[in-house]
C-alpha cells in the first residue's frame, strides 16, 4: 500500500493506492490552516480503514508540508517534482504541465529539456488571487466562472501581481462595468500572468495538461489558456491529486501511520516563531484604552421634522459607500455605511429615496460627493459639489481636533496619510499599488480562515505572543502567515500579528516615519480599518502616542463632504440634487466603448442616466467629452515626443548602405538624435521603433527573463520584436556604463539596467538569433576615444566605411544631440514664460528621458494639463543649477538632473515637482528620499507617482487633485497673511 | 541636504573600536587579525536577531536593497545594545564605487545614524576607488598585504572545509580542522609572519595536506554552487544560513572565493580603459597587480589539486569564460564575474546553482537572471535557481525553491541521464513569443 499526502497553502489532499496502483481512497479539502489537526485526522482515518497493520509507503509533499515532513521523519517530495513523477506515469506523452494551486503557479516542461518554473516571491497566489477577486465581485468561484461565460469583452488588467490587478478591477466595478466581463478579464489576467511570469521565453506547445484547483474548477480559465496558447489542453482525471499521487508513487520508505500521527502531536507542542509583545498587558489596560476612545464622538440627534435644512455628504469609496446627513450645527441625523456591491449608483438612489419618503418636506441645502466614485455620483444625481477625498478627510478631522497636524486613514483598499502645517495639507502619502488592500486584506484573510472579520480582529486583542509578520506587501504576508501556522502560531496570535503588520506597513512603507515627533503630536486616525481595536492599539503602541479615533472613523470622508457643503452653501440654499419624482424615474445603463479619438484608444465606460445625461470615465483627455483634444502647447512631454517623431519620419538616403534598427526604449529616448544622425550621415537607413503601446509590449512579454525588472526595461523586448518584423539588417543598441557628464554630480553613470539591458536582449530575444544586435560598449563622454572605438566597432559589421566619414558623422551626431537638448531647454523656457503670462501653475514632471513614453507614463502629463497647469521636464530646468552637496552619492546623470530640478523648484514660487518613479527601480529608493528632502527644505510639497504597467489613473488623479487643492490652500493662506 | 557624521581620522585608530558588519565569516575573522596587527581594535558583529532587520526597515528606505537594510540594522542594533563605549566606537563599511546603488551604503548609513541619534559616531570607508577621501581607512601597504593574505587563506579554508565536511567519517573533523587553521593563521598575521606572496605559496600545500588527512568516505553527493550579490552570497544573516541549509540537505557546497571579487574590481580598471580609453600606465599597473594576485591564487589551487581537492582555474581563465555570453564591460555590481562564476561552476561539476540576490537587485536582472537562458543553451545540464532575499521573503518559499532544484539534482545523481543534445539558441528561446494580445 502507498499513501501520498499533499499539504498545500489552502487545501490538503490525500490518496491511498493499492499495490496495483489503483486509488482506494482520495480526498481534497480546504484545511483552513488547521494543518496539524486535519493531517492527523486523515492519517488515522487512512490507517484505520485501509491499512490492517497501520503501515504503508508514505511520503509528504506540498508547500506547507515541508517542515512538517522533516519533523515527523517522513520523506518529503518537492511538489513540482511529485507532479512530474505522477504525470510521467499517468499521462505519458505530456509535453507541458500548467498547474495552478492556492498560492503557487507552476509550469513544467517535460520534453525538450526538462525544466520547472515556479512563481517568484512577487507574483503572488493564483488560487488565492481568484478567491480574492471573487470576493470583490461578491460571487463564489463557481458563479464567477459562470458569469465569465457570458462575457462579451475583456478589459486590460495588470497581470503581474494580484494587488495590482485588484486596483485595476476596483475602478471597473465602480464605473459600473459588467460583472461577466470583469470575471473574464480576471481569468485572462491569470493566464497572462502565468505565461509572462513563468514561460519566460519558452514556448508552451504540444500536449498540455492542466492541474490544480482553479484549472479543474473553472472552464473559462481553461478556455482562456487554450485560446491564448493556441492549443487544446487536457484536464485529466484526478487533476487535483497529482501531487499526492506523485508523493505516493515516490514513497520509498515504509512508515507506521499511527506513529506519524503521534509525532504530529509533538510537533504542534513546539511553537517557535518570532513574536512581539502582546497588545495589552492585562484587562484593565484594555478597558482604559476602550474608555478613552469612547470620548471622540459626534452628537447624533434624532432625525425629526424640525431639523431644518440639512447637508448630505456622500463618500463613494473603493469597496463601500458612505452617506451622512447633518444639520446646520454639524450634528449627525442619519448615517449609512454599506458595501457598494460593485455598483454604488442604485444604493445611493435607494438611500436618497428613503430619506425623501421618511422625511416629507425635507429641505436639502447641499449634497457633496467625494471618494473614487465622486464624479459618477455627482453626475448621476446632480449633486452640488465634488470634493477631493483628501480634503474631505482633512475637513472632518479638523472638526474633532482643530490643531490636528497628522491624519492617517486606512480604508478598504487604500491608505492615505497627510501632514498638516500652517492649516494646509503639506504632504500627502498614498499607498502605492504594492502595499494596498489593507482593510480588505484583513477581511479576506479572516474569511480564508473561516471567521467573520470583526470576530477575527477581536481574537487578537488578548493574544499572548503576536506573530511578527513583517511590513511588506500583503501577498508576502500570505506566505508569512503560512510559515507562522506551520510553526504552530495560534489564530489569536496570527490575528494580532496581522493587525500589527497593517500598522507597520502604514508607518514604514507609506509614511516612512522613524519617530512620532516626525508625524506630529496631534494625530487623528480614521477609516473603517481603525474600528478594529487591535489595529488601533498597535498603531498607538508602535508610535508611542495617544491618538484620536472619532467614533465615525469610517464615515469621515462623507462627514467632511457634508461639512464642506455646509460651509459653502449660502443661506437658505437648495440643492440641485434629483427630486423624489426624478429619483423614482431614475435609471442607469452602462456601456463600454473604445474611444477612437486618438492613438491612446482609451476604454471608456459610458453611464447614461434617465434624463439622458451621460457620464464618461476611463478617458485620459477631454476629447470624448468635449470633442476637443487637450491643449498641448504647454506640455513639454508632448513636444519631446514630437521631436522624436521627426527623427522617425526623417527621409531615408536614396541608396542606403543597410537598414539599421534602433529600439526606442530606455536611454534611446534621449540619444536617438545622436545615433540617428550618426547612422544617417553614414548612409544608413535608420528604422526607429514607435512609441510603446500595449500591443507592442505584449509582443515581447514572453521573452522577459526577470519579472521584477522595471517596466521601461521590459518594454524593450517588444521594440526588438517590432524591429525584427521590419526586416532590418541589424539592430543597434549599445551598452553604456557611462552617460554624458553634465557636471551636476560626482560621476556620470547610467543605472545598471539602462547600462546593460542590451545584454539581456541579446541573451533572451529569439529575434536576435537571426538579426545581429550591435551592442558594443561606448562612452560618449570620452569623445576622442569614441571616434576610435566606434570606427573599430562599426567596421566589424560594415567593413569599408571611410574613417574620415565616420569622424565627420560623429561630429554631426554630437552637434545634433546638443541642438536637440538645447531645443528642449528653449521650449521649457518658453512654456514657463507663457504659463506665467497666463497665470498658470508649472509642474516639473520629473523622471528619466524614457518616462515621456506614453505607455510608461500612462498620460499623466495630460492629467496635469487637464488640471490647468503647464508641464515641463526635469532636463529643461536642471541646467539652471550648479552642482551642490547631497546626502546621497550623486553619481547617475539622470538623477543628478532630478536633484537639480528639485533645487530649482524651491526657488520658483509658481513651480512644483512631481516625481515619476517606475516600480522596481532600485535607484529610486535612493532618489525619492533625497528629492523629498530637497523640496521640503525649500518649503515645497513632494509628490511621487509610482507607475508600472498598471493603467488605473484613479489614484493618480486623486493625488494630483490633492496636490492642486493643497497648493490652492497654501495660496489662500498666503494671501490672507499678506 | 547632507547628513554628516565625523570623519574617521588617524588619531581614532588608537582610541576607537571599529565595528565591522559580518559577511564572509571565515575571511573576516582572518581580516580582523590583519587589522589588529596594524593597531586597530575591531569587532566583527555577530548580532542577528529580528531587531536587526526591524531597525533597518525603520531607518532605511524600504525599497533599498536588503544588504543595506541588514548592514545598517546590524550597526544600529549593536549601538543600541549598550555593549560599546559610544564615544570610542567607529563603524567600517566597504564601498565598491561602481554604478550600482551599493555605492550609496555609506551615505545611507550616515543618514540612519543621524536619524537614530548616533550622529557622533564616525564612519570609515574601505574602498579602492578614492571615494570618501576624508574618511577612508588609512590603508597602508602592510595592512593591504595582510588583508589580501587573509582573503586568500580564508578562501582556501572555506573551499577545503566544504569539500571535506560532507564526506567526513567523524562528524566535526572538518570544522575542527578549520578552527585550528584559523587560529594558526591569525597568529601568523598578528606576528607579521607568512603573509607575503612567497610565504603564502609555501604554506598552501601544508594546509591542503592537513585537510587531506581527515578520514573521509567519498560517496556521490549533490554538488551545489552558490553565486550572487556579494553580501547575500556570503552572509548567513543575509541568506538565511544558506550554506548550512544546503549542507543539512546532504549537499556539497561550493562558494567561489571572495578574492574573485577583489580581482574583478582590479580587472575592471583595465577593462574600462580598454573599452573607453584612458591612462595606459594605470592599465599597466592594474595588469601587474592582477598578475601578482593571480599567481598567488593559482598556487593555492595547485596545492588543493595536488591533495585531491577540486579547484577552479586561474582568474585569467575565468575572464575568458563569459566570451560570447556577456561582455566584460558589464561591471556594475558583480557584473560579468557572476556569469563567469556560474560557467566555471557548471564546467567544474557544480551544475546545480543557487543564484542569490536581494529582491529587485538591478545588476542581477542582467548578469544573473538575464544570462541563465544563454548558459543553459551552452550547458543543458545546468540546473540554476534564482532566489530572492528580502526582509519578508519567507524562508519557506526560498527553501521550497531550493528543494525543487535539489530534487532535480538528486534524480540526475541517481541516474546520470545520457546528456541530451544541446538546444539551439532558437529552440531555447522558443521562436516568436507565443502570447496573444488581449487588446481589442
Amino acid at each position: 500500500m502507498r499513501v501520498g499526502l499533499d499539504i498545500g497553502s489552502t487545501t490538503i489532499k490525500c490518496v491511498v493506492l493499492n499495490d496495483a496502483g489503483e486509488i482506494l481512497f482520495s480526498t481534497y479539502e480546504r484545511h483552513f490552516s488547521h494543518i496539524l489537526e486535519k493531517g492527523k485526522a486523515l492519517l488515522e482515518k487512512v490507517a484505520a480503514e485501509y491499512l490492517p497493520d497501520g503501515k504503508a509507503y508514505l511520503a509528504i509533499s506540498g508547500s506547507a508540508g515541508m517542515g512538517l515532513a522533516d519533523s515527523c521523519k517522513v520523506p518529503f517530495v518537492q511538489e513540482v517534482f511529485a507532479t512530474r513523477v505522477a504525470a510521467n506515469r499517468l499521462v505519458p506523452g505530456t509535453d507541458c504541465i500548467i498547474e495552478l494551486g492556492g498560492e503557487d503557479a507552476k509550469i513544467l516542461f517535460l520534453t525538450g529539456g526538462t525544466e520547472v518554473r515556479m512563481n517568484g516571491s512577487c507574483a503572488g497566489g493564483t488560487g488565492a488571487f481568484i478567491d480574492q477577486m471573487a470576493t470583490l465581485l461578491k460571487m463564489s468561484a463557481d458563479e464567477m466562472d459562470k458569469a465569465a461565460q457570458t462575457a462579451t469583452r475583456t478589459y486590460t488588467i495588470a497581470s503581474r501581481c494580484g494587488v495590482f490587478a485588484k486596483s485595476d478591477i476596483q475602478p471597473l466595478i465602480n464605473q459600473g462595468a459588467q460583472a461577466g466581463d470583469i470575471a473574464a478579464s480576471i481569468y485572462q489576467a491569470v493566464v497572462n500572468q502565468t505565461i509572462a511570469g513563468l514561460a519566460q521565453g519558452r514556448p508552451i506547445k504540444g500536449n498540455i495538461v492542466y492541474l490544480g484547483g482553479p484549472l479543474t474548477f473553472s472552464k473559462t480559465l481553461r478556455e482562456s489558456f487554450d485560446k491564448t496558447l493556441g492549443v487544446k489542453g487536457l484536464c485529466p482525471e484526478n487533476s487535483l491529486l497529482f501531487v499526492a499521487l506523485g508523493a505516493a508513487f515516490y514513497a520509498d520508505e515504509e512508515s507506521d501511520l499511527h506513529e506519524v500521527a503521534r509525532r504530529l502531536d509533538d510537533y504542534s507542542a513546539t511553537a517557535t516563531y518570532v513574536s512581539l509583545p502582546p497588545l495589552f498587558a492585562n484587562q484593565q489596560e484594555y478597558e482604559e484604552f476602550h474608555a478613552r476612545h469612547l470620548k471622540a464622538t459626534v452628537p447624533c440627534l434624532p432625525f425629526s421634522a424640525q431639523c431644518g435644512p440639512v447637508h448630505i455628504g456622500i463618500d463613494s469609496g473603493s469597496t463601500t459607500i458612505k452617506l451622512v446627513v447633518i444639520d446646520q450645527n454639524a450634528n449627525i441625523l442619519f448615517e449609512s455605511y454599506r458595501p457598494n456591491l460593485g455598483n454604488p449608483v442604485p444604493l445611493v438612489r435607494d438611500t436618497l429615496l428613503k430619506l425623501y419618503k421618511d422625511h416629507p418636506g425635507l429641505q436639502i441645502a447641499s449634497v457633496t460627493t467625494t471618494g473614487y466614485g465622486e464624479e459618477l455620483i455627482k453626475n448621476a444625481f446632480h449633486c452640488d459639489r465634488g470634493l477631493v477625498e483628501t480634503v474631505a478627510h482633512f475637513t472632518a478631522a479638523k472638526h474633532f481636533l482643530p490643531d490636528v497636524d497628522f491624519i492617517i486613514d486606512i480604508g478598504g483598499q487604500d491608505m492615505k496619510c497627510f501632514k498638516i502645517e500652517d492649516g494646509a495639507i503639506s504632504n500627502i502619502f498614498l499607498n502605492e499599488a504594492c502595499s494596498s488592500g489593507c482593510g480588505s486584506f484583513l477581511q479576506t484573510f479572516a474569511q480564508a480562515l473561516g471567521y467573520d472579520v470583526k470576530e477575527f480582529a477581536a481574537l487578537g486583542l488578548f493574544a499572548d505572543k503576536p506573530v511578527d509578520l513583517g511590513s511588506r506587501c500583503t501577498v508576502f504576508m500570505n506566505s508569512s502567515v503560512k510559515q507562522a501556522q506551520k510553526d504552530g502560531a495560534s489564530i489569536q496570535n496570527i490575528s494580532a500579528g496581522l493587525s500589527i503588520s497593517v500598522v507597520k506597513n502604514a508607518l514604514y512603507k507609506v509614511i516612512r516615519a522613524s519617530s512620532p515627533e516626525e508625524l506630529g503630536r496631534n494625530i487623528v486616525v480614521q477609516g473603517g480599518t481603525f474600528y478594529n481595536e487591535a489595529v488601533l492599539r498597535a498603531f498607538e503602541k508602535e508610535m508611542g502616542v495617544e491618538v484620536i479615533r472619532p467614533d465615525i472613523a469610517g464615515l469621515m470622508g462623507a462627514y467632511g463632504a457634508a461639512l464642506h457643503g455646509r460651509s459653502h452653501a449660502g443661506e437658505n440654499a437648495h440643492s440641485s440634487v434629483l427630486t423624489q419624482e426624478e429619483l423614482e424615474q431614475f435609471s442607469q445603463t452602462v456601456k463600454t466603448v473604445q474611444c477612437n479619438g486618438c492613438g491612446n484608444h482609451c476604454q471608456l465606460t459610458v453611464n447614461t442616466f434617465a434624463d439622458g445625461k451621460r457620464f464618461i470615465s476611463g478617458n485620459r483627455c477631454d476629447k470624448p467629452v468635449t470633442g476637443k483634444a487637450n491643449d498641448e502647447d504647454l506640455n513639454l512631454y508632448a513636444y519631446k515626443l514630437q521631436l522624436l517623431e521627426e527623427y522617425r519620419n526623417a527621409p531615408t538616403p536614396a541608396q542606403p548602405r543597410a537598414k539599421i534598427g534602433i529600439p526606442l526604449c530606455l536611454n534611446m529616448y534621449e540619444l536617438l538624435p545622436f545615433w540617428h544622425t550618426l547612422f544617417t550621415k553614414l548612409g544608413f537607413q535608420v528604422v526607429v521603433s514607435p512609441f510603446s503601446n500595449r500591443k507592442l509590449y505584449q509582443s515581447g512579454q514572453a521573452t522577459i527573463p526577470s519579472d521584477t525588472a522595471c517596466f521601461p526595461a521590459k518594454l524593450s523586448h517588444g521594440h526588438i520584436h517590432w524591429l525584427a518584423e521590419q526586416g532590418v539588417d541589424a539592430v543597434f543598441y549599445p551598452c553604456m556604463s557611462y552617460n554624458l557628464d553634465e557636471h551636476l554630480g560626482d560621476n556620470h553613470y547610467n543605472c545598471p539596467v539602462v547600462a546593460y539591458y542590451p545584454e539581456v536582449l541579446e541573451g533572451n530575444c529569439p529575434e536576435l538569433t537571426k538579426i545581429p544586435l550591435l551592442y558594443d560598449y561606448f562612452n560618449l563622454e570620452r569623445r576622442k576615444d569614441f571616434y576610435k572605438r566606434f570606427y573599430q566597432s562599426i567596421t566589424k559589421t560594415f567593413p569599408g566605411l571611410d574613417k574620415k566619414a565616420v569622424h565627420a558623422a560623429i561630429d554631426a551626431a554630437y552637434e545634433e544631440y546638443a541642438r536637440h537638448m538645447q531645443q528642449v531647454r528653449d521650449k521649457g523656457t518658453a512654456i514657463i514664460a507663457e504659463a506665467r503670462k497666463e497665470g498658470k501653475h508649472i509642474i516639473v514632471l520629473a523622471g528619466r528621458p524614457y518616462h515621456v513614453d506614453p505607455e510608461v507614463n500612462h498620460g499623466i502629463d495630460q492629467l496635469i494639463i487637464r488640471q490647468g497647469a503647464a508641464v515641463v521636464t526635469e532636463d529643461s530646468v536642471s541646467w539652471h543649477e550648479e552642482k551642490f552637496n547631497t546626502s546621497v552619492l550623486n553619481q547617475w546623470t539622470y538623477h543628478s538632473r532630478l536633484y537639480a530640478a528639485a533645487k530649482y523648484c524651491t526657488t520658483q514660487p509658481d513651480m512644483d515637482l512631481v516625481q515619476l518613479v517606475s516600480f522596481g527601480c532600485g535607484l529610486d529608493a535612493i532618489t525619492t528620499d533625497e528629492t523629498r528632502e530637497i523640496l521640503q527644505a525649500g518649503d515645497k510639497l513632494y509628490t511621487q507617482l509610482k507607475i508600472d504597467e498598471i493603467t488605473n489613473l484613479g489614484a493618480v488623479n486623486i493625488r494630483l487633485r490633492s496636490l492642486f487643492a493643497a497648493l490652492e490652500e497654501r495660496r489662500e493662506a498666503a494671501a490672507e497673511r499678506a | 541636504m547632507e547628513y554628516m557624521t565625523p570623519n574617521f581620522t588617524k588619531e581614532m585608530v588608537k582610541t576607537h573600536k571599529i565595528l565591522i558588519p559580518n559577511m564572509a565569516v571565515t575571511q573576516f575573522r582572518l581580516m580582523q587579525a590583519a587589522l589588529a596587527s596594524e593597531g586597530y581594535q575591531t569587532e566583527v558583529l555577530g548580532n542577528c536577531g529580528s531587531e536587526v532587520a526591524q531597525l533597518g526597515l525603520k531607518y532605511v528606505h524600504n525599497d533599498t536593497c536588503y544588504p543595506a537594510l541588514l548592514v545598517i540594522g546590524q550597526f544600529l542594533d549593536a549601538l543600541n545594545s549598550g555593549k560599546y563605549d559610544l564615544d570610542h566606537t567607529a563603524l567600517l563599511i566597504t564601498q565598491t564605487g561602481g554604478g550600482c546603488r551599493a555605492s550609496n551604503y555609506i551615505k545611507l548609513l550616515r543618514k540612519a545614524l543621524v536619524k537614530a541619534g548616533y550622529g557622533n559616531i564616525p564612519v570609515a570607508s574601505l574602498n579602492f576607488s578614492g571615494l570618501e577621501k576624508g574618511s577612508g581607512l588609512p590603508l597602508t601597504l602592510p595592512l593591504l598585504r595582510k588583508v589580501i593574505a587573509a582573503i586568500f587563506y580564508g578562501d582556501m579554508l572555506v573551499a577545503l572545509r566544504s569539500q571535506t565536511h560532507p564526506y567526513e567519517n567523524r562528524p566535526g573533523d572538518a570544522d575542527a580542522m578549520t578552527e585550528k587553521w584559523i587560529a594558526r593563521i591569525q597568529e601568523w598575521i598578528r606576528n607579521n609572519k607568512n603573509y607575503s606572496a612567497h610565504d603564502m605559496k609555501k604554506q598552501f600545500p601544508a594546509i591542503a595536506a592537513d585537510y587531506a588527512t581527515i578520514p573521509v568516505t567519498r560517496v556521490p553527493k549533490v554538488k551545489v554552487g552558490v553565486v550572487g550579490e556579494i553580501y547575500v552570497k556570503y552572509s548567513p544573516l543575509g541568506n538565511n544560513d544558506l550554506e548550512k541549509f544546503l549542507e543539512s540537505q546532504d549537499c556539497e557546497v561550493n562558494l567561489p572565493g571572495l578574492m574573485g571579487f577583489v580581482e574583478y574590481c582590479v580587472a575592471n580598471t583595465r577593462l574600462d580603459i580598454d573599452l573607453y580609453g584612458g591612462n595606459k600606465l594605470v592599465a599597466g599597473g592594474a595588469d601587474a597587480f592582477l598578475g601578482w594576485l593571480d599567481s598567488i591564487g593559482v598556487a593555492s589551487y595547485e596545492a588543493m589539486r595536488k591533495y585531491g581537492f577540486y579547484a577552479p582555474g586561474s582568474f585569467r581563465e575565468l575572464m575568458k569564460k563569459p566570451e560570447g555570453i556577456i561582455s566584460l564591460g558589464a561591471k556594475m555590481g558583480e557584473g560579468w564575474l557572476l556569469t563567469a562564476e556560474m560557467l566555471e561552476l557548471v564546467e567544474g561539476g557544480y551544475g546545480n546553482i543557487v543564484c542569490a540576490q536581494p529582491f529587485g537587485c538591478l545588476p542581477n536582472h542582467i548578469v544573473g537572471k538575464g544570462m541563465i537562458n544563454k548558459i543553459r543553451a551552452l550547458h543543458p545540464e545546468a540546473n540554476i535557481t534564482p532566489v530572492d532575499y528580502d526582509p519578508s521573503a519567507t524562508r519557506v518559499n526560498q527553501e521550497n525553491r531550493i528543494k525543487l532544484m535539489l530534487a532535480v539534482a538528486r534524480e540526475r545523481l541517481n541516474q546520470p541521464a545520457e546528456s541530451p543534445a544541446p538546444l539551439t539558441a532558437e529552440q531555447l528561446a522558443g521562436g516568436a513569443p507565443q502570447l496573444q494580445t488581449t487588446v481589442q
